[in-house]
């Protein structure tokens, strides 16, 4: 059977890491390698950075929430909030685009540079969707079955 | 996340371990920016030999420290990055502007020879 989760937690700076973690385990199930899951870990913690840092900026209760499941070959990994949402994704996306100070807007260059698919879906006053999608590779899967 | 400071001169070195995101960060900015404006700290290493995973909040702190300290005429060194750490940095183009060192003594000759 397909295994698929969902996390709802407070978007709270601690709970980058949790997501991190729930991540990397489900990954860990899958045929990837452990570059994969570093890849995986870094791109979820942009995301969920993104959600608490920006669309929560000034409600720091906000809930956002983490859905992932495995679709066929990939990974589908999606991270929801219902923030302040983004007015232009274009420019959001641009890298060394950033509205805060000590940031380096490198988050979406992380998300696209580590993910085979990056999906953002955005409304102003509602909330945004980021949707990432990583490959299982072949490779690993074939080092995997080899060992049984 | 674990965060150690000790001072060779005029360089202050920190020690971090543990995973350089969001809530390390604020940590890191919170020990570090105090004692570069209390005691006009020169040069910075920031030893990442024991962190396991860094994002971009990480590398965010790291640069603004690099401003900070360029300002006022200073410098920033990283030592002991481990290869899923040095990978990130890399991707992010902070090389060319910081020099990465494979231990934190040989960031500290460098920092004397500079």
């Amino acid at each position: 059977m397909e295994n698929k989760i969902r996390l709802e937690f407070t978007g709270i700076g601690e709970n980058v890491a949790l997501a991190r973690l729930v991540i990397a385990s489900l990954a860990g199930q899958l045929n990837f390698t452990l570059s994969d899951i570093e890849e995986l870990k870094v791109a979820v913690s942009e995301a969920v950075s993104n959600s608490i840092i920006h669309a929560y900026s000034a409600v720091p209760s906000g809930i956002v929430i983490l859905e992932a499941w495995q679709d066929t070959d990939s990974l589908v990994i999606r991270i929801s909030d219902m923030g302040k949402g983004i007015a232009d994704i274009q420019k959001a996306m641009e890298p060394a685009y950033s509205t805060e100070p000590d940031r380096m807007g490198l988050g979406f260059v992380f998300m696209q540079s580590f993910m085979d698919d990056l999906q953002v879906d955005s409304e102003p006053g509602k909330g945004t969707t980021v949707t990432l999608v990583k490959k299982i590779s072949s490779d690993a899967g074939t080092f995997n079955s080899s060992q049984n | 996340m674990n965060l150690e400071k000790k001072y060779h001169r005029d360089t202050l070195v920190i020690k971090i371990a543990g995973e350089f995101d969001l809530v390390t960060a604020e940590e890191f900015r919170r020990v570090v920016d105090p004692e570069l404006e209390r005691r006009q700290v020169r040069n910075l290493v920031i030893n990442l030999g024991g962190v396991s995973f860094i994002d971009s909040s990480g590398l965010g702190v790291i640069i603004g420290r690099y401003k900070k300290l360029s300002q006022s005429g200073g410098k920033l060194w990283i030592a002991a990055a481990r290869p899923p750490v040095r990978k990130i940095l890399e991707l992010s183009g902070i090389q060319k502007i910081i020099r990465f060192y494979e231990s934190e003594k040989q960031a500290l000759e460098a920092v004397r020879e500079a």
